[in-house]
């Protein structure tokens, strides 16, 4: 019994620090690539990029405006309920401000990015692989890697912090709507209240924070895309296991990240 | 062995005591295998007996043990990365499933390696994409994705893919598996075609013996990651090996059961 589960914390732990090696070595591969691919003749093209971009940022609009736009709204609500037990209820504005920029947007960004578009990079790959395309890739020459993984890095890395920006101000909006109707505020004076509490750190941490959140998103779908062996089912595994992943790593991230911001 | 007598020999593939392991598992053992520029080389053997796997090591696709795999005289366990993909400019593969990108018409498909390996314009690739879809029967078909295409028509359009590039080399993984046996005359039937069109040195796995009879010029007779036997097909044919005429007469597999290995395999122990 305890040898069994030795056992499989072992494998686990082995599979784990096997995982982050071969991340890593994705990792430096992808920018590889973008530095030196040319050198090679095997430059990243744009349009795959522009590709990515489509999926992982534009179309995504419609749902992070409805999620941060609701956020906004929470985050007013539970704000003005539990200040005004401090008859506090004015600084609303100021604890909208700070948890939207620096932890809200980011984290529910990531989170979302995650679930909509990792999960679609890790079955594509997934099933690419059982159906030998990655092979095939490489045996025509094309590097995988700057194939796939590089322009989905980029489109990744550009799309996070430009949603998450973006959710930024639906989602103070969303709390502005709340607030004004609430506490009989105009939205004109929440919007120079927000501004003048606002400082540019709260938003650029926010934005560094959603940097961080696309390389995890790219690379756990890449590890566990190309690690696909078997068959349909290993592709349904995979995709569920790196979106959980993802989101895990994202949470944990997270917290490392503000820990290290507010020390 | 030096290159003085690759080029002497004629070997366009040369594999040298090649010992290849999947984890821990030996899969191939000590196999050396010569194939000679223009020649087409039929891999045959039992299911799992390493074949696909000997393919893929020739494709560079994977790390050897030990041994060494020449392709056009050029070892590709010792080469850089650069000078593989250089090398690959030569090769051609088409898979078992066909494997074309989904996301792509067929006509892109086979338009890739001349996207990616040449500085044609647009104009040239496009009509050389066409006459190689032309060569397998396919013209017209350039704007079809390939989930629209039948299992014959994609295998046709992946060989389409292999040879846009003129390739030197040329491999196939089961060619006519999943094919009616129509349909796999007319595969077989390409590839000596194009064998004669370019003299193209072309290894071809598969365990279809109509097919192999049809087009082989010596067969390597693989079992369990060992070579059997390596000869012209009447010398394949008049083997008085069991385990070859066997394989020939498609008799079932006698499986040697050791006891205490059996025992062992039943209540699941490991060594
Ligand atoms: N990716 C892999 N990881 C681990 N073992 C593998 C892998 N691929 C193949 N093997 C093992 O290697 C051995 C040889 O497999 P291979 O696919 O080369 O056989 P084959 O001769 O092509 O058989 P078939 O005719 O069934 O295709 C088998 O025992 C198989 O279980
Ligand atoms: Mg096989």
């Amino acid at each position: 019994m305890l040898k069994t589960f030795t056992e499989k914390l072992g494998k686990t732990t082995l599979r784990g620090v096997e995982e982050l090696g071969y991340s890593l070595a994705l990792l430096v591969e992808s920018f590889y690539w973008l530095f030196f691919g040319f050198r090679r003749r095997q430059a990243i093209k744009l349009p795959s990029i522009f590709a990515q971009m489509m999926h992982i940022g534009i179309q995504a609009l419609p749902i992070v405006a409805i999620l941060a736009f609701a956020i906004g709204m929470m985050l007013a609500i539970q704000g003005i309920a539990t200040l005004k037990t401090f008859g506090a209820e004015s600084q609303v504005v100021l604890g909208i401000a700070l948890s939207v920029t620096r932890e809200f947007a980011p984290l529910i960004i990531g989170i979302l990015v995650a679930g909509r578009s990792g999960s679609a990079l890790a079955a594509r790959i997934g099933t690419m692989q059982i159906a030998q395309e990655i092979d095939a890739l490489r045996v025509i020459g094309i590097s995988p890697v700057r194939y796939l993984m590089t322009p989905a890095m980029l489109a990744m890395l550009v799309m996070l912090p430009a949603l998450t920006f973006f959710a930024d101000l639906i989602a103070l909006f969303g709390g502005g709507v709340y607030s004004s109707l609430e506490l009989g505020m105009s939205l004109q004076a929440y919007a120079d209240r927000t501004i003048e509490v606002l400082k540019i750190d709260d938003i650029t941490q926010g934005l560094y924070k959603s940097l961080v959140f696309a390389v995890i998103i790219t690379l756990v779908s890449f590890v566990n895309g190309f690690s696909v062996t078997a068959g349909a089912e290993g592709v349904g595994k995979a995709t569920t296991r790196s979106v959980v992943l993802s989101i895990t790593y994202i949470i944990i991230a997270d917290m490392v990240f503000t820990f290290f911001l507010t020390h | 062995m030096t290159n003085q007598t690759d080029t002497q020999t004629n070997a366009a593939i040369e594999v040298d005591d090649l010992v290849t392991h999947y984890g821990t598992t030996r899969i191939l053992n000590h196999v050396d295998m010569q194939v000679n520029t223009g020649e087409i080389m039929v891999i045959m053997g039992g299911s799992g007996s390493g074949k696909s796997t000997l393919l893929r090591y020739m494709l560079g696709l994977h790390q050897a043990t030990s041994g060494s795999i020449k392709l056009l005289g050029h070892d590709i366990t010792k080469i850089s990365a650069q000078e593989m993909d250089d090398l690959r400019k030569n090769m051609g593969v088409s898979f078992q499933g066909g494997a074309l990108f989904n996301s792509m018409t067929v006509g892109e498909n086979v338009c890739l390696p001349l996207h990616e390996h040449t500085n044609l314009d647009e104009n040239t690739i496009q009509i050389m994409g066409r006459m190689k879809l032309s060569v397998v029967n396919l013209g017209g078909f350039d704007d079809l994705m390939p989930a629209q295409l039948s299992g014959g028509m994609i295998k046709r359009a992946a060989l389409a893919r292999a040879i846009v590039m003129d390739p030197k080399l040329l491999f196939f993984d089961e060619p006519s598996a999943g094919l009616d046996p129509v349909a796999a005359a007319e595969l077989d039937d390409l590839i000596l075609r194009i064998r004669k069109a370019l003299n193209t040195t072309i290894v071809v796995v598969t365990h279809d013996l109509d097919s192999t009879f049809r087009i082989a010029d010596r067969i390597t007779v693989l079992d369990k990651g060992k070579i059997l036997m390596i000869g012209t097909v009447e010398e394949v044919r008049n083997s008085d090996n069991q385990r070859i005429q066997s394989l020939l007469n498609r008799e079932a597999r006698h499986v040697e059961i050791n006891a205490d290995e059996y025992l062992k395999e039943l209540t699941g122990q490991k060594e």
